[in-house]
């Protein structure tokens, strides 16, 4: 397909780098669907979109990291199919990842020339200390940075490290940086020199291909922006048409399925009570928020916006640095997931194979894991009682395995989060977090998880629902919740939801009433 | 998972055999009785061994500890004139409050198995030896201890006590590694940490535990070796027999990256180091190759242990592709 790019005669002729209609599609999942794009020398390239638009896996596209399922790629001229890793350094596509990956025990001069350091010594391939610095110096001083080669990476802060990751970029004669997220942990201050030295980047001709949420930003320093929305290209937005407004516009409107299953019954007062809550993520930032027994939550917000970490501080599994809980009234904050367990509030996490199962245990062995006193008689297991748990939670969940003693590691996606599922409905639930209840799951077994969700919520359950998923927050919510920058940005009830309320309050973005009723 | 058990006995069963039709002096009474004897000293602390294993840590301070502990009930029986029953009660709490330190280092200040337990290893083995000015201990003139004595190296119908004891031993054990909730807990914590934590275990105490349980069953295991050797030289007892329990936890199917094991497959594992031990001393073998024979028997193991491994990953590899089509088959029947 062919979007309609907003861009000039004069950028078209000097195009250096262009994507020609590529696709990738995974098992289920397309991820990418006929995008295209040029990029002149010294442009610099806003690209916005939602989660799981379909940004990150064209950046890996063009690191050569993820091969296009069709479509090409068009260096200087030169068509490729697809790139390796060396033909697109070679090309001088240059990252800065979201993620540093700069490695903390060597100094800054050593990670600017990893793999590349100058030698001595012949066979020996010493290294050449003097070289390696007097090469990376001047990188350094062209970007202006406040501190040498000889410093080490790990005593940097996370503004001057992504320095680092730059003047790597530049040593490689990056003719374009492309920046994932570049802000997203940087003070204004940092932010505004950053901003200067793309800007800088321009003048010497050097491109960057500027990812980011914050519109903001992308309005100052971008040449013009590409709009992605489900793995297409929906538009360009040339300089002068940069605006919050437009760009917003651009990032949404399409028409969400309704997954909505109404309460029964309109929600209880009480419920879990979260005040003032300080997060090791962000910690000059408080959280003020109730889940009413009966409702479903959604906790939307933008990627790192701090919300995983709000439900691990509930659950005891990241200190609290302030604030207080209450559940029912009752003060109910944990200082390990033992003490949320013990009162009722449990965790579907958000890395299931990491910290929601014991992959290689047996599905009933997980089931049973976190209730164990209940299956034995005396001080020893009962084997049998496990089985029959199992196979109640089996039957109830419908988790599609021949028996309950298979291994959860040869489960499916959504099976395997039934499992988890099941290990806390045997345990009488107070408080469900759900946090990304259907990333990696198929679209049959999400139906399913959104009909348990309902109808424990029914049954009193109070459950907050973390998800990037547009759809799913707004198909499934009773009450969203926004989050921005570790606080909450606004709260939507169910006749305010849209996605660009939610989009605007994720930015940091207050909604007026009007627009709100309006929505 | 009884598999790997199986095929270790098999395996000692065929070595034994074989080194029976070439000297039949092997499967001779006193042989095999002086076998038991030496299985059930070093077993012991192979099974605390083998739970520190399973919680993916290790404890290499084994050997030195029985060196230390030894010499330690030597001293109160001996210098002391302190009765069994107590020295016996010291030497195993010691035991145990040198396990309890090594698991709340690792635990609470987050250091690492290996580094704690070599300390511990350099450590004890210092004291040891400037506590005795490195002069080798024995019982002297002391007495009363008689009935001890009988109870730890003695033997009833011919079979010594100390394999007796083992047996005792690795049959409690066994409950309380596969059917009690602490053993369930052990596993969890050895196989991911993390999502035992989530689950509500306390991980801390479970793999501080495991290392108490180590250090009891050394302490128990050092008055075992002291009434065995009779004497105690601080600079060698005991020296490298913490490897004899990595290696019998090892070859009995514990993994290194912890949540793997049985008790069964330890003792195994112990029979067959004896094995190969004595194999050497009844063929002739010079037992300058002692050392060797072990360690060409155990990379054999891991090798084949390896292959196995492959085998399996294979097979359930098969068993999630049959799983999935079948949950895809049932999903979309009703759609």
């Amino acid at each position: 397909m062919t979007a309609p790019l907003a861009r000039s005669e004069h950028i078209m002729s000097d195009s250096f780098l262009e994507l020609r209609s590529i696709a990738k599609t995974y098992p289920g999942v397309i991820a990418l669907d006929g995008v295209s794009l040029s990029l002149g020398r010294g442009e610099v390239l806003g690209l916005i979109g939602e989660n799981g638009a379909g940004k990150s896996t064209m950046m890996k596209i063009l690191g050569g990291v993820v091969a296009p399922t069709s479509g090409s790629i068009i260096i200087d001229g030169v068509e490729h199919a697809q790139l390796t890793v060396s033909q697109a350094t070679a090309a001088g596509i240059a990252f800065v990842h979201q993620e540093l990956n700069l490695f903390e025990n060597l100094d800054v001069a050593a990670n600017v020339l990893i793999g590349r350091e100058p030698g001595w010594g012949g066979f020996l391939r010493l290294v050449d200390e003097k070289t390696l610095h007097a090469r990376v110096k001047p990188l350094l001083n062209r970007l202006g940075v406040d501190f040498g080669p000889s410093d080490m990476v790990e005593n940097l802060s996370i503004a001057q490290k992504q320095m680092v990751e730059i003047a790597k970029a530049l040593s490689l004669d990056a003719r374009v940086i492309i920046m994932d997220e570049p802000t997203s942990s940087l003070t204004l201050t940092e932010t505004d020199r950053l901003l200067e030295v793309i800007a800088d980047f321009q003048r010497h001709g050097v491109a960057t291909i500027y990812i980011s949420h914050r519109l903001g930003e992308v309005k100052t320093c971008c040449d013009r922006a590409v709009v992605l929305r489900d793995g297409r290209v929906v538009g360009g937005l040339a300089k002068e048409e940069l605006t919050h407004a437009a760009m917003a516009r651009m990032m949404i409107g399409r028409d969400l399925k309704s997954l909505y299953l109404p309460p029964r019954a309109p929600p209880n007062s009480t419920g879990l009570v979260v005040s003032d809550l300080i997060t090791d993520a962000f910690p000059d930032r408080t959280v003020t928020l109730s889940v009413r027994r009966g409702e479903i939550l959604g906790l939307a917000g933008l990627i790192g916006s701090g919300r995983t970490s709000v439900a691990q501080t509930i659950f005891g599994a990241q200190p609290a640095l302030g604030g207080s809980l209450t559940l029912d009234g009752a003060a109910c904050s944990a200082t390990s997931p033992r003490d949320a367990i013990e009162k009722g509030i449990y965790l579907i996490p958000e890395d299931r194979k990491r910290t929601g199962l014991i992959l290689d245990f047996p599905i009933a062995h997980n089931i049973s894991l976190a209730d164990l006193q209940n299956y034995c008689e005396g001080a020893l297991i009962v084997g049998e009682r496990e089985q029959q748990a199992a196979e109640t939670q089996r039957r109830a969940l419908k988790i599609k395995t021949p028996s309950v003693e298979t291994a959860a590691v040869t489960l499916s996606g959504g099976n395997q989060q039934k499992v988890v599922l099941g290990k806390w409905l045997s345990m009488r639930p107070n408080v469900l977090i759900f946090d990304e209840p259907t990333r990696g799951i198929d679209v049959g077994a999400k139906g399913e998880i959104y009909e348990i969700m309902r109808t424990l919520a029914d049954s009193g359950v109070a459950i907050l629902m973390i998800s990037s998923d547009m759809e799913e927050v707004i198909g499934v919510s009773d009450r969203i919740a926004v989050m921005h920058e570790g606080r909450i940005s606004g709260f939507l009830e169910r006749d305010a939801f849209s996605e660009h309320n939610v989009l605007m309050l994720a930015v940091g973005h207050e909604i007026h009433e009007e627009t709100a009723a309006h929505a | 998972m009884l598999k790997k058990e199986l095929g270790l006995a098999l395996l000692i069963l065929l070595i034994g055999g074989v080194t029976a039709l070439i000297n039949p002096q092997f499967i001779s009474q006193v042989n095999l009785l002086n076998l038991a004897n030496q299985i059930g000293l070093f077993g012991l602390f192979a099974l605390g061994e083998g739970f520190v294993i399973i919680t993916s840590g290790i404890d290499l301070s084994i050997g030195s500890m029985l060196a230390l502990l030894g010499v330690i009930f030597l001293d109160l029986l001996v210098n002391h004139d302190m009765g069994w029953p107590l020295a016996l009660l010291i030497t195993v709490a010691g035991g145990g409050i040198l396990g309890f330190i090594h698991g709340t280092l690792i635990t609470r200040l987050k250091l690492q198995p290996f580094v704690v337990t070599l300390c511990g290893l350099l450590l004890y083995r210092g004291i040891a030896r400037w506590y005795t000015q490195d002069s080798t201990q024995g019982f002297g003139y002391a007495t009363d201890y008689d009935k001890l004595e009988w109870l730890m190296s003695g033997r009833t119908f011919d079979v010594p006590h100390t394999f007796i004891f083992l047996l005792i031993v690795a049959a409690i054990l066994s409950v309380v590694l596969h059917k009690s909730m602490f053993g369930r807990y052990l596993f969890a914590v050895g196989k991911n940490e993390e999502a035992a934590r989530y689950s509500g275990i306390p991980t801390a105490r479970i793999i501080t535990v495991a290392y108490l349980l180590a250090g009891l069953l050394t302490g128990l295991s050092s008055m075992f070796f002291v009434f065995y050797t009779q004497s105690v030289s601080p600079s060698a007892h005991g020296n490298f027999y913490e490897l004899y329990a990595i290696a019998a936890a090892v070859l009995g199917g514990c993994s290194l990256r912890g949540g793997e094991g049985s008790i069964v497959g330890i003792v195994l594992g112990m029979v067959l180091l004896q094995v190969l031990q004595n194999l050497v001393n009844i063929l002739g073998i010079p037992s300058s190759l002692n050392f060797a024979v072990m360690g060409a028997v155990i990379l054999l193991g891991v090798i084949a242990d390896r292959e196995l491994q492959r085998r399996r990953q294979h097979r359930i590899a098969q068993v999630t592709a049959e799983v999935r089509a079948l949950a895809r088959q049932s999903a979309g029947a009703p759609a």
